[in-house]
């Protein structure tokens, strides 16, 4: 082991002994760091918006988690009327949730026997954020991106999914205005759980489509 | 109104931006190849437009395209059934 790898090394520290440092990760200031900053700094000045506002947003979107997704599958599993309303009409479905969607359009992806959805953005990371929040870092990975949509099965594996060849898998490139979130089948083995016990077993990934739920 | 209706098949433009440079949502991979209509999503603003902060963009018809996985690539791995949906806008496609 180096010295430098690791700090098991017993000796008193003196002047002249220097161990090299890990940079933080917030101590470079990039060209679009310094463009946010620059344009977040001249809309407070001019009175357009205030700090306060960019705080009350950060918080919000802080606050939307993959649960509140998982909330609505358990639902639809429960309640077949629901399920059909989800899928024809998702606005207004989520909206008995208190989610506003804004602008964009969300289409509901349902597993069944026959067909496996998986949702990727080749282009950025577009993602049904106001719904399950933040992406997660791999579903804006180059390698994720670029891999999902040519070779999804294997992709698929190594989440620890295998999809049989008589199943379709089908790839959705989230490339505009619409967002998807995948309705994944329930398990076998949840037929006697409540709504609420269904809730923790759907989890961010089987919303995106590279796990299905299992109890 | 759209041009294309569910179903219909259609190709994807193979065209490469010209300068200066444009800002497009139609993924590279997939210019060139045809497809079906899926659905028809709706008209939104023109994104082209959108990203150099045009006042009032146009609209265009937007649509979900349907394309069989071993059309696409010639290693492809999976089923024959397996497909990808696309949301391409409607000047990026023609009738086929």
């Amino acid at each position: 082991m180096t010295e430098t790898g690791d700090h098991e090394h017993s000796h008193q520290h003196s002047a002249g002994h220097e161990h090299p440092t890990q940079p933080d990760q917030d101590d470079s200031i990039t060209y679009f760091k310094a463009m946010e900053a620059a344009v977040r700094d001249l809309l407070i000045e001019k009175d357009l918006i205030t700090a306060e506002q960019i705080r009350e947003k950060i918080e919000q979107m802080d606050a939307r988690v993959p649960a509140n997704g998982a909330k609505i599958i358990a639902k639809s599993w429960v309640d077949e009327e629901f399920k059909s309303k989800l899928i024809a009409n998702p606005r207004k479905a989520i909206s008995e949730f208190g989610h506003d969607i804004g602008p964009l359009h969300l289409i509901i992806l349902e597993n069944t026997e026959k067909v496996h959805n998986v949702v990727v953005c080749t282009l950025c990371s577009c993602y049904p954020r106001w719904i399950l929040g933040l992406p997660p870092d791999w579903y804006k990975s180059r390698e994720y991106r670029s891999r999902v949509v040519r070779e999804p099965r294997e992709v698929l594996q190594e989440f620890g999914t295998t999809i049989s060849f008589d199943r379709e898998v089908r790839v959705h490139d989230s490339t505009a205005d619409m967002r998807y979130l995948v309705l994944p089948m329930r398990p076998k083995g949840s037929e006697g759980m409540t709504e609420d016990e269904l809730v923790p077993l759907i989890g961010r990934d089987a919303m995106i489509g590279v796990t299905e739920v299992t109890v | 109104m759209p041009q294309f209706a569910v179903g219909e098949k259609v190709r994807v433009l193979s065209q490469w931006p010209p300068s200066p440079p444009i800002h497009c949502r139609t993924p590279y991979y997939i210019r060139g190849c045809s497809g079906i209509i899926e659905r028809y999503c709706g008209d939104f603003p023109n994104p082209e437009e959108l990203a150099f902060g045009r006042i009032e963009p146009k609209n265009l018809s937007l649509y979900r395209v349907r394309f069989k996985q071993h059309d696409l690539w010639d290693s492809y791995q999976g089923g024959i059934s397996d497909m990808i949906d696309i949301e391409i806008y409607e000047n990026w496609l023609e009738k086929l």
